[in-house]
């Protein structure tokens, strides 16, 4: 059944995954195991995105089966779930900018992929990030952008990391609407992502390095 | 004896709109060299799009943001507050760039009257975002899941009272108001009347008469900007705007998750909607294009670029209610501009499904010699400037890029340069370089 659970969801398959999730919940099978799988099967979903396989939608009707597993299961949680996570990072919108598709993707991507992901919303001031990285200990701070007033905002706050001491300790990559890798050296970022598997790619890269 | 429009071919609806755009009524030329610019600038864009001929050289665009104001020296709070400020700044980059077309200047909203009514689709500048910054939408399901119906069967109905009633704030109180329907026998008359009556509905009413005053205010001043362009030899290169209907709904009723789930959850409905919208949006061009005389008509296309639907997705969801739109705008005449924002790489085979020399595709960050080779004598390409290149290159960069993309797409006629995404505060010379290097580089010998 573990395997029907994980295939159905990564198939998209709604109604068949919720009922999966209900009849192994009322077979008393574990909920943690049930959550498990469900992540499982948006890994999936992830590696079937980076091969072009799925597109947006796919992923975002992914997550959206995923949290109405998480909202079915968590009553029967005894305590909240403990994932191993394999890295932190930041992420954020950059001032001036309320643009959040986007970098809601790569959040998702990258909580998928395992990694805790401190999402600090939109038109995030450079100060905030420079806090977050000072609070977490984050090595990786993904800078999320639409339009062309965040090419001078994501220079703004790679400055302020400079300023703060914090520069060498981060790796920074950018993304989104009108970036690219003339825009990475503009602002004095480490990496652009043309997409969110891209962001992941290099999240991962960094983490191992 | 001149023929009727019903009797016309969608060829000689084409070409009748072309010549009232070039030869437009009413339009007193400050000088017989602006009215030989002019219509040298409107017969240059026409050949590039019919495909006909080569014109005499590369067509050049510039489509802007808030460009023209942050090059006066103002912020985008100043001309969404002043309109007396907008014409000075729009003229004066049109008439320091001299590109071959101006594009309105209605990019200021009325920062009053999005006030009176508490619009809440969008932040503006000093309303949510900085008074320097541009206005940005503010993604949301407008349209709720449930309501399908009611746009399928009672289109004008939701446009009228429901959407109104969620983007604007001060209109809440409409959403109550029973529609008109009944209204056939004197039994029952006055029974829809009554909720006018109520303090919350006034309220609403009294909201839209001074928002009306307020828009007047602000038409009466952009559209004198439109009056004055043509006479200074500037030709508009858009009568109106259109969209296709992914993106009505997908923009801002449901937004992009919410039609995201609806193309799982229910796809007939969705489907269903966009064919209802698709004769309104057809009109919605063909209207603009009959009023004003010119054949241009702009669709900016947003959530069927590269990566956001599947090939699959994309030919079942978005191009073939699109293609009606393009389609029925052609038959009437109309020109399609149409604005592929983002990639649209992985879609040039399917948009190759059109007539030739109908329509004009301006591109973001597409491929450009793909492009051209896709749509080789069936459209003009346009487009491909980027925004780093305009925000952060140098001029020789723009330069080279401007020649280039002669190089790549002008050969034979049919390329317009341009910007490849609307763009506020850009380094100028550089702008300057693609116009100068375009007159130059881009004359058809």
């Amino acid at each position: 059944m573990a395997e029907d659970l994980v295939s159905t969801l990564a198939d998209l398959k709604e109604k068949e995954a919720l009922g999966i999730v209900q009849d192994r919940l009322s077979a008393g099978d574990d909920p943690l195991s049930i959550l498990d799988d469900a992540r499982r099967a948006v890994e999936i979903v992830g590696k079937r995105f980076a091969d072009s396989e799925y597109f947006i939608p796919d992923l975002v009707y992914s997550g959206e089966i995923l949290k109405e597993v998480t909202d079915m299961v968590k009553p029967k949680l005894a305590k909240a779930a403990e994932v191993k996570r394999v890295g932190k990072v930041i992420i954020g919108t950059v001032a001036g900018d309320i643009h959040d598709i986007g970098k809601d993707i790569v959040v998702f991507m990258l909580d998928v992929n395992g990694f805790e992901v401190y999402d600090l919303g939109v038109d995030v001031p450079a100060q905030k990030f420079v806090d977050k990285i000072k609070e977490s200990g984050a090595p990786i701070v993904g800078l999320s952008g639409f339009l062309a007033l965040a090419f001078d905002s994501m220079k703004e706050t790679v400055e302020a990391m400079k300023a703060a001491g914090l520069r060498d300790k981060v790796k920074v990559m950018i993304g989104g609407g009108q970036m690219s890798e003339e825009i990475k050296k503009y602002t004095g970022a480490d990496a652009y992502g043309k997409d969110a598997m891209a962001g992941v790619t290099l999240a991962k890269k960094w983490v191992s390095a | 004896m001149e023929k009727k429009w019903e009797e016309m071919s969608s060829d000689e609806k084409q070409e009748a709109l072309f010549q009232r755009w070039i030869s437009p009524e009413g339009v007193k030329f400050v000088s017989p060299e602006a009215e030989k610019v002019y219509k040298e600038r409107t017969t240059r864009i026409k050949d590039a799009i019919q495909l006909k001929k080569k014109p005499d050289r590369v067509p050049v665009l510039l489509i802007p943001s808030f460009a023209p104001a942050y090059y006066s020296g103002l912020t985008p709070h100043d001309v969404m507050y002043n309109y007396d400020k907008i014409n000075a700044a729009w003229k004066k980059f049109s008439l320091d760039f001299q590109a071959d077309s101006h594009g309105g200047a209605a990019v200021p909203s009325p920062g009053k009257f999005l006030e009176i009514l508490d619009f809440k689709l969008y932040k503006w500048p000093g309303h949510g975002v900085s008074p320097e910054t541009t206005y940005q939408c503010i993604e949301g399901e407008y349209m709720k899941a449930d309501e399908y119906d009611i746009l399928i069967h009672n289109p004008l109905y939701f446009f009228y009272y429901i959407w109104p009633s969620r983007v604007f704030g001060a209109l809440e109180p409409i959403q109550t108001l029973p529609h008109l329907s009944c209204l056939t026998e004197m039994y029952g008359v006055a029974v829809p009347f009554f909720p006018y009556g109520t303090p919350p509905v006034q309220a609403a009413y009294k909201a839209l008469l001074e928002a009306g005053d307020e828009a007047l205010k602000w038409i009466q001043v952009v559209g004198g900007f439109d009056q004055e362009m043509p006479a200074l030899g500037f030709p508009a290169h858009q009568a109106g705007p259109t969209k296709a209907p992914f993106d009505v709904i997908g923009d801002t009723l449901r937004g992009t998750k919410g039609i995201m789930m609806d193309m799982y959850r229910q796809p007939d409905k969705l489907i269903q909607a966009m064919e209802t919208l698709t004769p309104m949006f057809i009109q919605l061009g063909v209207d603009a294009a009959k009023r004003v005389g010119n054949p241009l008509i702009f669709m900016p296309l947003h959530k069927g670029a590269d990566g956001f639907l599947s090939d699959e997705q994309y030919k079942k969801f978005y191009w073939p209610t699109l293609r009606r739109v393009i389609m029925g705008l052609v038959d009437e005449g109309c020109v399609p501009f149409i604005w592929a924002e983002g990639g649209y790489n992985t879609r040039l085979e399917v948009i190759r499904d059109l007539p030739k020399g109908k329509t004009a595709w301006l591109f973001d960050q597409t491929d450009m010699a793909k492009a051209k080779k896709a749509l080789d004598g069936i459209a003009c390409v346009a487009g491909n400037m980027p925004m780093d290149l305009l925000t952060v290159g140098t001029t020789q960069d723009a330069t080279a890029h401007t020649k280039r993309l002669i190089d790549i797409c002008g050969k034979d006629g049919g390329y317009i340069m341009a910007n490849g995404a609307f763009f506020d505060e850009v380094r100028w010379e550089n702008l300057k370089a693609i116009v100068d290097t375009v007159k130059e580089y881009g004359v058809y010998k």
